[in-house]
């Protein structure tokens, strides 16, 4: 089982210890590799794509050639995971902020996304998150993130902040508007390798 | 939402927000032209300010946070975060900063310090903070006040990289110095570098400082972000090397592509080419004491 996670920038390490304690927990044999350029995708059983800056991260994924292997990854019905700024690659349509950017997008997912929907950084927040697959909070954290604003009928809405979107499920494609990565609490991590195991 | 559950500023949130920067390149701006130069290029960030370092060693005099409307016209034009620099224990200027809703707050020691005693008690802020360092202890010190990301000082404005080596290597020979050293060993570390006990056995137990790591201070070409890289930053500043060369855009795009291939010298060397001059600089060795910037902070 090799598993992978986008690194051409953004909280890279974060995710692969993630990744590398949920395999364990879970007695599974595994191999997490990092990802900087085209030719690796292709061998990976599921994605990450990381935190970061959506803006850079898009750039860069088109200049490295990796967007095209992501697509035929999601075609061929590989679970994928995007986290804050990878629910907004994953998205079909932005707001005039992804807009004004040339924001590249990825297209995986039916939504229609707003790039900071929850305020710059000031307005950050940690948050206990109702979440359908976990029988108890998780606590949330929100970095400058963006939400789902628009879900198409084949988007299952996993959890919503007033109207906005922030986990959503499309076949094998998970979008979270926060960073479980950023804790300790590997629940996320488990129901994505759920899709997997 | 119910506003009073959600929590606003934990360090959890502010190291974290640096932790998104890591493998970028957060790059100097005086007008939003620039700013957006710096985003189409790839930047993660950019930093506002009312001058770059090298023109404020030039023009001498007391440097101060950048006009307000600066770094608002800047906000405005980006989609990236925005960094606002204010003087070492100004926090009247972090405040007016946070106000402006800049993303994170730079206590520089490019800007002419208003406190030689005191830098500002970051835990104060809802908005993080990034210091200099040129040593293990002064990033204690930092990240004790409540820094959620730390920079190598270097020597600010020169295009001049040796300074940044300098105390990045510093930073890195002790943390490793740390390893497999006994409890009261490492009490006696912490006593002699002045920072204080908990950070000193945290960063023993994860073998790295407990926050994000910038290179800064004098990076000027895509080699020397991707030999900051290669000595283990977590990304790059680039002050004056950018808008100080003879091609902004392609010097900006060269040095965020050389930062994400830093260990490729085949894709560095492609990248290096054509790309105009660097800014011009001075060394190190020829600035009067007087002017050096790095001594600025404790």
């Amino acid at each position: 089982m090799k598993l992978g996670v986008i690194a051409i920038q953004g909280d890279v390490s974060e995710h692969v210890e993630a990744l590398e304690n949920a395999l364990k927990q879970r007695g599974e044999n595994g191999k997490v590799v990092t990802i900087k350029h085209k030719g690796i995708v292709p061998e990976c059983d599921a994605l990450v794509l990381p935190g970061g800056e959506s803006t850079t991260l898009g750039k860069l994924l088109m200049r490295e050639g990796i967007a095209d292997e992501i697509r035929e990854m999601n075609a061929a019905g590989k679970p994928i995971m995007g986290t804050c700024a990878g629910l907004i690659l994953l998205a079909t349509a932005g707001d005039e902020q992804v807009a004004k950017t040339h924001q590249h997008l990825l297209g995986l997912m039916d939504t229609k996304v707003n790039r900071n929907a929850f305020g710059r950084q000031r307005d950050s927040f940690e948050i206990g998150l109702e979440l359908p697959f976990l029988d108890t909070q998780y606590n949330a954290v929100f970095i400058r993130a963006p939400g789902i604003v628009e879900a198409g009928k084949d988007v299952k809405v996993l959890a919503k902040i007033d109207d906005m979107i922030v986990a959503a499920e499309q076949g094998n494609v998970l979008a979270l508007a926060f960073h479980p990565e950023l804790t300790d609490d590997l629940r996320v991590h488990q129901y994505f390798l759920d899709k997997l195991f | 939402m119910e506003l009073e559950k959600l929590r606003h500023g934990t360090e959890l949130i502010k190291r974290g927000f640096a932790k998104m920067q890591k493998g970028g390149v957060i790059m100097d701006v005086v007008n939003p032209e620039q700013a957006k130069i710096a985003e189409e290029a790839g930047a993660v960030a950019v930093m506002a300010l009312q001058a770059v370092p090298a023109d404020i060693r030039k023009e001498g005099g007391v440097a101060r946070m950048a006009d307000p409307k600066i770094v608002a016209d800047i906000i405005d034009a980006v989609t990236i975060p925005v960094m606002g620099k204010a003087r070492i224990g100004h926090f009247v200027e972090a405040e007016i900063l946070e106000a402006l809703g800049v993303d994170m707050v730079d206590e520089s020691e490019v800007l002419t310090p208003a406190d030689h005693k005191y830098h500002i008690d970051k835990t104060e802020f809802t908005v993080p903070f990034v210091c200099g360092a040129r040593n293990l202890g002064e990033a204690l010190r930092r990240i004790n006040e409540g820094a959620a990301m730390i920079r190598t000082k270097g020597e600010a404005g020169t295009g001049d990289v040796s300074e940044a080596v300098k105390h990045m290597k510093q930073i890195m020979g002790e943390v490793r110095s740390l390893k497999g050293k006994t409890k009261e060993e490492l009490i006696a570390v912490a006593r002699h570098i002045e920072a204080p006990i908990e950070l000193v056995l945290e960063t023993a137990e994860m073998q790295r400082i407990p926050v994000v790591n910038f290179a800064a201070g004098g990076v000027a070409t895509p080699a020397d972000a991707a030999l900051m890289m290669r000595m283990g930053a977590d990304g790059v500043f680039v002050g004056s090397g950018i808008f100080k060369s003879e091609n902004p855009e392609k010097m900006a795009k060269a040095i965020v592509e050389a930062v994400n291939n830093y260990d490729n010298p085949q894709v560095l060397a492609e990248v290096s080419k054509g790309i105009g001059a660097g800014m011009k600089g001075i060394s190190v060795d020829s600035i009067p004491e007087s002017d050096i910037l790095q001594t600025r902070g404790w």
